[in-house]
């Protein structure tokens, strides 16, 4: 029996990464739910423009580390995310312009949106590997760990060690930084509000005098904004690679789901659901119970309730539970 | 059949003789036999869409679940590791089927209330973990038996051609279980979790090593009756008199020749499909089809139960791209999972049925020959193009980057493509009448 080390274990493996994904997730999944509030279609695109925006970052960094411009030890790509967004915001404008413009005055069929997003995705998906290629790329320089797993165990005498890496602190606060400036825009800025207001009622919206366009255009450019982060996030955690961007809209589309897509607040309570529950079902819990139990009941086997491989299966089973028991999501029982 | 489909498909075929003239006649069978293939996967998509209109993101999924079959059907039986734990294996399946179709029956007899929750959430969970305990230690006997050749459970060795129906049955079931959670939600939602299906089942086959030994591919599953083996042509007496005869090269005409007889077959299976979809889509049947995609209101109105018509249009859209998933694997004779990806298999597939025309079945057939000579003579003439116009350049890392990537111009030129029909010709190249 050994409580604490079993909760430092906890801590490290699961709660840590948990909360680190899940915040990525959140961030791109208020991306999918914005885009649905306002513009009404699941844009498919999405996992493609996250691959986009991450992919001007890495440009951008590798630019900046040429020139020999660090902000150490935060990661190069941090400070390389503002032009990220400015870019990404000049694209996703241009393909409104191009491609959903038309069909938005048509008011075709959401279904109709979701395929022409699934025709902006390839087009996307081409650019992406087109100019940066399919291989693996690492972007994450900075500073590897804020507390090291040696350093812990050196400074509690704990046999279990709790490392939070550098990416972990900074996907943390940036994804609490741009939760906070959004919910802020969205809560007290006029702008904000008449965005709200377009997504509850479009037609008493209009009729108050809300400019549509102008509604559009700023989502378009707010959703930029959440793709660059999410994907730079996700990228600087783990590594870039354009398909697994493709692979995420699973998790997102579940994490937007379960909050009830158009609800910001349920998207990021959503990614935290989606994310604890993928890594609770996926860890292997052996060496937590290993520590709680007495020595004689100590399992043999992993205590793994899913192989990791099917993480997507988790997302999925949630995504399904929801729209089948709450078709509004967790957080939207009133509409 | 009009005169623009005439001029048409007379078009494509061009594309397929030039491609003959200009590449190899090898390369041109070869992406005819893909289109072919293609042109079915299509079929399947546009009875789905074009006649019922539901877009299933999981068309991969419906692929990969028809190459399984070849697998099971055509696969080298390995006694031992049957013996290992096959009969476990199949046990501790039937225990999960059964959990969830208890806990299914609880939600329908149960009267609603937290009595009703409890005992669902109890029955599924219990079920799991008898699963697991049944089906681990199974799994564990069979991928212990030879990994290095085997690992899997083995198949029954039948002809691959046999494995045709039961692809499409393999993908009609799990159309089924998906269409009766997903079918009643709205139609983006339909997409997402059809999304997600199809992720699961790519998933499982990568990671099932004892069922078709994951991504170490299983290789040397058997063609389908009648394909020959070039091998055994060029060692047929009769056949080399033959070539000697007319003066040919044993080697190349045998190839020719396999690939005309797959061409063969799969022009007579889409070909029957056609002959049935056309009966089918001017009979009752039809005209209530497309009754319900353009109202269902008025439908439902009508008596016509549209919740239930929707789930058999999609079964058999599914069953019929499964089918092809098979046809493919069988072709090919390996299962290699790395290759379903939703772009390939799910969105270019898309893409064939909204160009060629959604709701015509010939549109269907001119998309995939179409889109799938475009997207295989990349492979072929895309190195080859972008190598001839970088020239000029001075060799370095731009340039041998330019060639590297030459192959991605397809998603953006096919994005491109799509966008552009579905804005200026949303009825597609042969328009439904």
């Amino acid at each position: 029996m050994d409580l604490l080390n079993a909760l430092v274990a906890f801590l490290n493996f699961v709660v840590i990464p948990a909360a680190s994904y899940g915040a990525q997730l959140a961030v791109g999944a208020l991306g999918v739910t914005l885009i649905f509030g306002i513009l009404r279609f699941s844009n498919f695109a999405w996992g493609d423009t996250m691959a986009f925006g991450t992919m001007v970052v890495i440009l951008f960094t590798w630019l900046f580390q040429s020139l020999g411009i660090s902000i150490a030890p935060l990661p190069t790509a941090l400070l390389a995310l503002p032009f990220s967004i400015v870019i990404t915001s000049a694209l996703l404008l241009g393909t409104d312009r191009v491609v959903y413009r038309f069909y938005r005055k048509q008011k075709a069929k959401p279904i109709i949106l979701v395929i022409v997003s699934a025709g902006v995705m390839f087009v996307m998906n081409g650019l992406v590997r087109i100019v940066i290629g399919t291989e693996e790329q690492n972007f994450a320089d900075g500073g590897r760990f804020l507390i090291s797993a040696g350093d812990f165990k050196a400074w509690t005498g704990l046999a279990e060690g709790l490392a939070i890496k550098g990416t972990t602190a900074v996907t943390m606060v940036t994804a609490l930084l741009t939760m906070s400036a959004l919910f802020w825009f969205l809560q007290k800025t006029r702008t904000g509000k008449s965005m709200r207001a377009f997504s509850d009622n479009e037609d008493l919206a209009l009729l108050s005098g809300i400019n549509p366009d102008r509604v559009v255009q700023v989502t378009w450019v707010i959703a930029a904004a959440l793709a660059v982060i999410a994907g730079t996030l996700y990228g600087l955690d783990k590594s870039f690679r354009p398909f697994i961007y493709f692979s995420l809209l699973l998790p997102i589309f579940a994490s937007a789901v379960v909050g009830g897509l158009g609800s910001p607040m349920g998207a990021v309570a959503g990614g935290f659901v989606v994310a604890f529950s993928e890594i609770v079902v996926t860890y292997a819990w052996k060496k937590v119970i290993t520590y709680i139990v007495p020595q004689t009941w100590a399992p043999d086997s992993l205590m793994q309730l899913l192989s990791t491989d099917y993480k997507f299966a988790v997302s999925f089973s949630i995504l399904i539970i929801v729209l089948l028991f709450m078709p509004n999501g967790l957080f939207n029982k009133g509409k | 059949m009009n005169t623009r489909a005439i001029y048409l498909f007379a078009g494509v075929g061009m594309l397929y003789v030039l491609t003959g003239l200009l590449l190899s006649w090898n390369v041109s069978l070869n992406i005819l036999i893909l289109g072919l293939l293609s042109a079915i996967m299509a079929l399947g998509v546009n009875m789905q869409w074009g006649y019922a209109g539901l877009f299933s993101t999981g068309i991969v999924g419906s692929i990969a679940l028809g190459g399984l079959a070849v697998v099971f059907i055509s696969g080298n039986p390995v006694p031992q590791a049957f013996a290992a734990g096959g009969w476990q294996v199949i046990f501790g399946l039937a225990v999960a089927v059964a959990g969830i179709a208890a806990a299914v029956a609880a939600w329908t007899y149960m009267a609603p209330g937290r009595l009703r929750n409890l005992a669902v959430a109890a029955i599924l969970i219990g079920g799991f973990f008898l699963y697991r305990a049944i089906f681990d230690p199974a799994v564990e006997r069979i991928e212990a038996f030879d990994p290095a050749t085997y690992g899997n459970v083995g198949g029954f060795g039948l002809n691959s051609i046999w494995a045709w129906p039961v692809g499409g049955l393999f993908a009609a079931v799990a159309a089924w279980a998906i269409g009766k959670i997903a079918l009643g939600l709205r139609e983006d939602y339909l997409a997402i979790a059809t999304l997600g299906i199809a992720e699961i089942v790519i998933t499982a086959i990568k990671s099932e090593d004892w069922m078709s030994r994951g991504v170490k591919n299983l290789v040397g599953l058997p063609r389908p009756w009648p394909v020959p083996y070039e091998v055994d042509m060029q060692a047929d007496p009769g056949f080399l008199a033959f070539c000697a005869n007319w003066g040919l090269n044993p080697t190349t005409t045998s190839t020719l020749a396999v690939k005309g007889i797959y061409i063969v077959m799969f022009a007579i299976v889409l070909g029957v499909l056609i002959w049935l979809l056309q009966r089918a889509l001017n009979s009752p049947w039809g005209r209530m089809m497309r009754a319900i995609r353009d109202n269902e209101v008025s439908a439902a109105a009508m008596g016509k139960d549209v919740k239930r018509q929707h789930l058999i249009i999609f079964i058999l859209g599914a069953a019929v791209v499964g089918m092809s998933g098979a046809m493919y694997v069988s072709m090919l004779g390996q299962l290699v999972p790395g290759e379903y990806t939703p772009l390939r298999f799910t969105f270019l597939i898309w893409i064939m049925v909204i160009v060629g025309g959604s709701g015509n079945n010939w549109g269907s057939v001119l998309g995939g020959l179409l889109v799938g000579w475009l997207w295989l003579i990349v492979d072929n003439a895309g190195p080859l193009v972008m190598s001839a116009a970088t020239a000029g350049m001075a060799d370095g890392a731009l340039k041998s980057h330019l060639v590297d990537v030459a192959p991605q111009l397809r998603l953006l030129t096919l994005g491109v493509a799509l966008l552009l029909v579905l804005r200026f010709s949303p009825r597609g190249l042969l328009p439904e009448k």
